[in-house]
This record gives structure tokens, C-alpha cells and sequence, in this order.
């Protein structure tokens, strides 16, 4: 066979690494070229160069270093027993398209992945490597996703944090049954040990730099994980608490979920439809609830159906007030802050925003309307100096009331 | 009221900007103006290439202040919304900025009321704004230009159309990013040249002063069309993000329309290819015995031969667990029926265990071969082969729900755990099964078969000892 161009390289490693959801780049520390030798900048937001049309976010340079590999987790289209077409990359390769992209702003940088080839502890050498040459030899400041290879050396791990902004391990799979099932090679324990690790270089380089200006950073951006949803039987209640049990554990910065997408080549122990893709949106939103609107774990789960899944027809905030509709009406000119966030309709802005008028004004209907964005779905749960609700929050039909119509996807119009 | 000594009862001011992003200039002008008690409607703001003809006989000096006027108060708030609000090209803008001043020196703390119409409106500008700088950010796209003069080196240079004033603020941006590299941004709105080490502005550009095209596009774009998964097609989400307005300018963007086109295509050949559309598992033993002979999941099916079902009580505690159907079990139609089938009645029988109230069956249901001659020759079933076909066996142990299961050789270990493991370092022990029952692991009987002498003998062995061990097993299961 003829050596394979850097294209068809691209091709394979790129189609390889999409299964992967993050393409974060945002949340790490400044830092520019001025003064430098290389190029690179960071300013905290994370920027999104383009869009592709599955709505995804492409920020980074995503691929992989080689899809070779010797493990056999079914649902990755890179198992060792599928027949998909192998490639690999030099490390030099990767950091000449890395920086060829990023001279013409086509990405923040570079999320680098790969298939175990050899050993964990040389495939991860290679990734580093790849790194260190970015870093060292071309004084690159963008951004770096490593992801992490659990049972490799934790001293290789470590230099990869020296070198990236963030690092990952995926845990792959809500459940460990469900990891002994479709990750056959993977140990959960493993998993959240190598987690544990890298939290606790996290917490020390923190804490080295306040105490030495120079300290060297590890992953100024964190670490997170990615769970794909649908494989395997774990129920929404399952993923919310596992992802609370992480986000608590291992102070990770961001869950994932990555909905099952048929792949190529796939295993026939794995599920037989694909999930809804509104599932994964669902549990995003779940998450967002726990991060920034001061929601438990157990308030998501309380919003669950018998079945231990969040409903798909409309999302948890308003499954929630659903089921405790004696929290509401709240009175949006004297309710807390906490209470407001529990409103369905009220995002954190929104709630600033009533928070900052209501010094001014005594809030009207139209007033909270000028606010938010449906005042629709807003004005059964709350009251105003005009409004109240009187019987709608006790109306049987409300949920059909409230859940948004479905609709025909519109054909693309080119 | 001491304005009235400096204002003309009436007058109508005229204020030119020197240009349309110039914060600075419009602050002094509106302090100026407040001190000197203009009110909003007295002033007309005009920016280079507005209607300023229209205010023909407005006046066009500034009023001077009074010297007891007092400061101006504007919070930082208000400072940090008028500098970015101002970079938008609602021509109305300095007239707004202007009215919200003028109002904030009664009501200081005005900013906070975001039901007001005006402050509303100042927000909503800076979100524009803050949108266009954030995806100009994003969607400038730089074009190598490789010079002759070795000197001069690598030049790249970009062409974009914002949508507002924004070039200028957002040189910093660029600077600090691509600091060591020589690179122009070329504007209908101006331009701006960094050659790592100075800024420098030039006039409107046109799209045909920057470059047609760049040879790295082509990775661009393949790396676009890669990345994209046809299974999660959300056109809405990507057109929400990256409007079309935008497009023109983005190589990648070219490739939209084909990729979603293509994509339902794609996901059903990425389904198809990868055979994964089982339907609802069967519910019986009948039904997998009918599925199983219409099953072409993988190349062995689609061989000259017949799916083997398995055999037993439906409420066995013992399942034996195969390879695969060989050449006589294919013809019979039942499994272990060979050579190998009667080496195994022959041992289970010399331990003690009744075959008959055994589930007898496979890890894969059809006999893989090759044909030599007159013969079929046996061939071992690729991992892949095994994986696809745990789906039936799968089925049957969710039927049969037996308490232990014993896999012979490594494709039944195989069948049960999805992984390869090494016979020797499992055997003698149970591994625990995801619904409580155990999975024990031997040799397969035609692996005997295969021994002579000495060898056979310590195998028959090791083979009787696992079968014992079963046994007893079960015993303490029962």
C-alpha cells in the first residue's frame, strides 16, 4: 500500500476523534505571544471558529495521534476487532497542522487523543511529546487538550498537565457494569484512581503557586470527563448522580455526555436504537441546573419519570415545578434569588436582571415580559403587582399547556 | 437657570465625529454639551458619511460651560456600555448614549433598571457589538501570501466584513495572538497592518486585495467534512451560531450544503456497514431458533450452511457454552453431535453430569469453513465474527437464565465476556456475570482431539478437574 498523504491521515484520524464531545477552550489562564518567539493567545473565552452541521462547536484541532488499538471497548469505532481504515501521525505532523491551522485562525489550538498502540505508557509518550515540542520548540500559547491514558505511568500523566491547558480521562460509561460490559479492558477503579491523581496535581501546583510566583501551572483549565449516554442501561437518575459523585470527587471542571451515535463497524452487544439526541440535551440541562441555579442531584432525580429518565418533551426545570407546584406562584418582587432560579422560563440573567429592576420598580407583567424571553411559559409560576396566576398552576393540562409544539424540521434551504 | 446665559434659547447643535468608533471625541463633546444644559433633542450627532446636510443651519459651535458647572456623573457602567455601544453602526447611537447621559445626571442610578426603553436599548447594542467582535474573532480567516523577497517572509492576510465599527477595537486581539507573525486584516470599513512590531491603519479595502485562496484550505476543509457526525445532524443549532452572513468568507463553508445532503445517506451506510439495527431481542427460544436462520450479520451466515439453535430445558442451571456448529452438527441441525460432541458426552458423563439437563449451545451459530475438494474445513470465527453474534447467545441466556454457565475454548470465553482472555490463567475459577450467575472457562473437547499421548492425558485431566469443579459448583448453587 502506498503511504498514506497527510490528508487521508486527516481524514481517518480526524473522522476517528469525533465521537468525542468536548471542544472546549475556554476557562484557562490568559496568556499571549507579546514577548514570545511563537504564537498563541488565551483570553478566557473560548472561541468557536466554525460550526459544523451537526451543530457542534469546532474550536480545536481534534484528532487523534493513531486509531490503532489494542483495546476492544465495543461502542468505539476504534476497537481492535473493527474493520475501519488505520492511520497514524507523527508527533512532528500533528504540530505542523497545529500550527498551520492556527496561523489562519481556523482554531484555538489542539485536542489531542489516540489509540493505545503498544503499551499505555508509550502511546502516552507520544502524546506529551507532541506537546512539548508545540510548547517548547515554538513557544506555541494557544490552547492543549491532552487526553490522558488512565493506566499509563503518573509520571507521564504529570508532564502532560505541565504542558496542556486541560486534561481528560473519559470514565466512558455511567455504570461499572456497564464498563465491564462494553470496555472490557478498562477498570473503572483505574479510571477514578488516575482522576484522583490528577486532581490532587491540581490542588499542589494551586497551591505551589501561591506561595512561589514561578511555580510551574498544571492545567490551568481543569480536567473533565465524558460519558456516553444510551450504551448501556443507566438511567438519567444513574448519570445526574454519578456526574455529581465526579463533579464533587475530582473538582472536575465539566461533564460530558456524548449521546450513542451509530458508528461504523459496530459491536452487536451494544443497544440496538440510538438514543434520542434530546436526551443529551436534557442531561446538559440537568447539569446546567446543578452548576449555576443551586439544584442537588436529588432535586434533578426528584424530576425523573418512574422510569429513572428525565422527560424528553420538556426539560427539568419546568419537570421540576411541575412536581412541586405548591412552591409556586413566587412573587417576583420580593422572592429570593434562589427561589426566582427555580422558576421555569427565568435563566440566571433574566433573574439578575428582575433582581437589579425591582430596586427601581414595583414589577408589572409587562415589565418581567421586557425581561425574559417566553412570557408564556414564565407567568403560571409567578405573581406581580398585576398578576396571578389564580387556577393555572392547578390545571391538570398544564404540561401539555407548556411543552413546546413540535414541530417538522425545516428542510435546509441552501 | 445660568445655562441659559451660554445656550441660545432654541439653538439646534451639530456635532461631527472624525470618525465613527471615536469614544473619546464623543465624550468630550457630550460633557460639554450636558454642562452646558443641551437637552438631547437640541443635538444632532453626526458620524463621517452620515446626513449631515440635512442639519445645514444647525450650529456648529460648541457651547462653552459655565465655570460653576457641575461635573458630570457617569458610572462605570454606563462608561463601559457607551465605549462599546458606540462601535455600532446604528446611526442613532451617539444620540442614545447622549439621552441616557443626560438622563443618568437626575436618576444616577438609572443603569440598573433594565425595564427601561433606553438603557434596554444600550444593552442590546453592546451585545451586537460584543457578537461581532466575538465572531470576528472566530471567522477571520488568514491567507498565506508568500513573498519573493526573502526579507519579507510569510505575509498573511485576511478579508472580512464586520457588521460595525469594530476593526480598530479589535486590533488588540489579533496583536497579542499572532504576535510574531506578519499579517493584515483587510476591511470595507479599513485595514489593519501588523509586521510584529507596529500597528498601522489603512484605508477601505476591497475583497480582491487579499488573496484568492490558500493551499492549506484543502486540509481545512477535509478536516471540516471529518469531523462532522452525519448521526447528529442539527442544522439549526450550527445556523444560529454561524449565520450565513458569514459564510462568503469561511473556506469550510462551501462544503455545507453537500454534507447535509449527504448525511442521512451517511448515517444509514454507517449503520448499514457497521449491520446494527437488531430489532426487539426475541423472547423465546422459538423465536431466536427462526431469527437466527434468516441471520446474515456477518460473512458466515451468508455461507452454504444451516444456523445450529442450542439445546436443553428452557429452565436449565447448567448452559455449556461452544464454538461453533461443525460440519456434522450442521447437517443434524443440533449442536455437539461430532467427534468433539461425543469426547464431551463421554467426560461429562465420567464426572457425573446429565447432558440432558444441560443447555447445550454456541457462540456462534453457523459453521464457518473453507471448502477444499469434497471437504469443509473448520475454521476458527474472527473476534468480530464472535461479538456480533453475542446478540443470540445473549438472547438465549436472558431466556434460559441459567445459574452457571460453562464456556469451552477461547471463542465461548470469548462470547460470554467480549474480551479474548488466555484459558489457562482463567480456568479453575468462576468470573462473575453482570446478572448474578458465573461464567467458567475451559478447554474446548476438540482441542483434545487435536493432542496425542502424554499431552492428551494431562489435558483430559485438566479438563475432568474443571468439570468437577462444575459440578460441585452446582451442587452448592442448587
Amino acid at each position: 500500500m502506498a503511504a498514506q498523504t497527510i490528508l487521508q491521515k486527516l481524514e481517518i484520524l480526524a473522522d476517528a476523534a469525533k465521537y468525542d464531545a468536548s471542544c472546549a477552550s475556554s476557562g484557562t489562564a490568559k496568556k499571549n505571544s507579546l514577548g514570545g518567539k511563537g504564537i498563541g493567545s488565551t483570553e478566557g473565552m473560548g472561541i468557536c471558529h466554525a460550526y459544523a452541521p451537526d451543530g457542534r462547536c469546532i474550536s480545536l484541532l481534534k484528532i487523534l495521534l493513531t486509531n490503532h488499538c489494542v483495546f476492544d471497548c465495543h461502542y468505539c469505532v476504534n476497537r481492535k476487532s473493527s474493520n475501519v481504515a488505520r492511520a497514524r501521525f507523527s508527533p512532528q505532523e500533528v504540530v505542523d497542522l497545529t500550527l498551520a491551522f492556527y496561523r489562519r485562525n481556523y482554531i484555538e489550538g489542539l485536542f489531542l487523543s489516540s489509540g493505545i498502540v503498544k503499551n499505555s505508557n508509550h502511546t502516552m509518550e507520544q502524546i506529551v511529546e507532541v506537546a512539548r515540542i508545540l510548547r517548547e520548540e515554538h513557544d506555541f500559547r494557544g490552547y492543549i487538550h491532552l487526553k490522558t491514558i488512565p493506566e499509563a505511568d503518573a509520571e507521564i500523566v504529570h508532564q502532560a498537565g505541565l504542558y496542556a491547558d486541560r486534561v481528560s480521562i473519559n470514565v466512558e460509561l455511567p455504570t461499572d457494569s456497564g464498563l465491564t460490559r462494553l470496555a472490557p479492558d478498562k477498570d473503572a477503579r483505574q479510571i477514578e484512581g488516575a482522576m484522583g491523581k490528577v486532581k490532587s496535581d491540581l490542588v499542589e501546583a494551586k497551591d505551589a503557586r501561591k506561595r512561589f510566583r514561578h511555580a510551574p501551572r498544571f492545567a490551568p483549565a481543569g480536567q473533565s470527563t465524558q460519558m456516553i449516554v444510551g450504551a448501556d442501561a443507566a438511567t438519567d437518575a444513574d448519570i445526574v448522580g454519578k456526574a455529581s459523585r465526579l463533579y464533587d470527587n475530582f473538582r472536575l471542571r465539566r461533564v460530558y455526555y456524548s449521546a450513542f451515535s451509530p458508528i461504523p463497524d459496530a459491536s452487536a452487544v451494544l443497544p440496538l436504537k440510538r438514543p434520542p439526541l434530546i436526551r443529551e440535551h436534557r442531561l446538559y440541562q440537568s447539569d446546567w441546573l446543578m452548576r449555576f441555579y443551586g439544584y442537588k442531584p436529588s432535586d434533578v432525580m426528584q424530576a425523573t419519570e418512574a422510569d429513572g429518565n428525565l422527560p424528553l418533551d420538556i426539560d427539568p426545570k419546568l419537570a421540576w415545578a411541575l412536581k412541586f407546584r405548591e412552591a409556586f406562584p413566587i412573587d417576583v418582587n420580593r422572592a429570593s434569588k434562589e427561589q426566582l432560579l427555580r422558576v421555569p422560563g427565568l435563566g440566571v440573567k433574566a433573574v439578575g436582571k428582575i433582581l437589579a429592576s425591582r430596586r427601581h420598580r414595583a414589577l408589572r407583567l409587562d415589565d418581567v415580559a421586557l425581561l425574559t424571553q417566553s412570557i408564556t411559559k414564565v407567568r403560571p409560576f409567578i405573581c406581580t403587582v398585576d398578576w396571578r396566576p389564580v387556577t393555572l398552576t392547578d390545571r391538570a393540562d398544564l404540561r401539555s399547556l407548556l411543552a413546546p409544539k413540535s414541530e417538522q424540521l425545516e428542510l435546509f434551504a441552501a | 437657570m445660568t445655562a441659559l446665559q451660554h445656550v441660545k434659547l432654541g439653538t439646534y447643535y451639530v456635532v461631527h465625529l472624525p470618525e465613527p468608533d471615536d469614544f473619546d471625541f464623543w465624550r468630550e463633546r457630550a460633557r460639554a454639551l450636558v454642562q452646558s444644559d443641551v437637552p438631547p433633542d437640541r443635538i444632532a450627532w453626526v458620524e463621517p458619511g452620515g446626513s449631515g446636510d440635512l442639519f445645514a443651519h444647525g450650529e456648529r459651535r460648541m457651547p462653552v460651560p459655565p465655570m460653576d458647572a457641575k461635573p458630570v456623573r457617569a458610572n462605570r457602567r454606563f462608561v463601559s456600555l457607551a465605549r462599546n455601544a458606540i462601535l455600532h453602526s446604528d446611526p442613532e447611537r451617539f444620540a442614545l448614549l447622549y439621552r441616557l447621559l443626560w438622563r443618568l445626571q437626575s436618576s444616577p442610578r438609572m443603569m440598573e433598571d433594565k425595564a427601561d426603553s433606553d438603557v434596554r436599548r444600550v444593552e442590546e447594542l453592546d451585545k451586537n457589538v460584543r457578537r461581532d467582535s466575538h465572531k470576528m474573532h472566530a471567522f477571520v480567516r488568514f491567507r498565506l501570501v508568500e513573498s519573493e523577497d526573502e526579507e519579507v517572509g510569510e505575509h498573511y492576510v485576511a478579508w472580512f466584513e464586520p457588521e460595525h465599527h469594530i476593526l480598530r477595537a479589535n486590533a488588540g486581539f489579533f496583536m497579542r495572538r499572532f504576535s510574531n507573525m506578519r499579517w493584515s486584516i483587510l476591511t470595507p470599513r479599513g485595514s489593519l497592518h501588523w509586521d510584529g512590531e507596529t500597528m498601522s491603519e489603512g484605508p477601505p479595502a476591497e475583497r480582491h486585495d487579499a488573496p484568492g485562496g490558500d493551499p492549506m484550505e484543502d486540509l481545512w476543509r477535509t478536516y471540516y467534512a471529518s469531523i462532522f457526525n452525519p448521526a447528529r445532524l442539527k442544522i439549526g443549532a450550527m445556523l444560529k451560531e454561524m449565520p450565513k452572513k458569514y459564510w462568503k468568507n469561511m473556506p469550510e463553508a462551501s462544503l455545507i450544503p453537500e454534507l447535509v445532503a449527504g448525511a442521512q445517506g451517511r448515517e444509514a451506510k454507517m449503520v448499514e456497514k457497521g449491520a446494527l439495527e437488531f430489532e426487539e431481542r426475541p423472547d423465546t427460544l422459538a423465536a431466536i431458533d427462526k431469527a437466527i436462520h434468516a441471520c446474515r450479520k456477518c460473512p458466515i451466515g451468508s455461507l452454504d450452511n444451516h444456523a445450529v439453535m442450542g439445546e436443553g430445558p428452557q429452565d436449565a442451571a447448567l448452559m455449556i457454552v461452544g464454538e461453533q456448529p461443525g460440519d456434522q452438527e450442521d447437517q443434524i441441525g443440533r449442536p455437539f453431535v461430532g467427534p468433539a460432541g461425543q469426547l464431551l458426552d463421554a467426560h461429562l458423563e465420567k464426572t457425573g453430569i446429565d447432558r440432558r439437563a444441560a443447555y447445550v449451545t454456541n457462540a456462534v451459530k453457523h459453521f464457518k469453513y473453507v471448502q477444499r475438494g469434497k471437504r469443509r474445513l473448520h475454521q476458527n470465527p474472527g473476534a468480530k465474527e464472535i461479538d456480533t453474534c453475542r446478540w443470540w447467545i445473549e438472547s438465549e441466556r436472558a431466556i434460559v437464565k441459567p445459574k452457571l454457565v460453562l464456556a469451552m475454548g477461547a471463542s465461548a470465553a470469548r462470547g460470554m465476556l467480549g474480551k479474548t482472555v488466555s484459558i489457562s490463567k482463567v480456568r479453575g475459577s468462576p468470573i462473575p456475570l453482570e446478572d448474578g450467575s458465573e461464567l467458567w472457562v475451559t478447554a474446548h473437547p476438540s482441542y483434545l482431539l487435536r493432542l496425542e499421548g502424554s499431552a492428551r492425558e494431562e489435558q483430559a485431566r485438566l479438563f475432568d478437574a474443571d468439570l468437577a469443579a462444575v459440578k460441585t459448583r452446582l451442587e452448592e448453587l442448587a
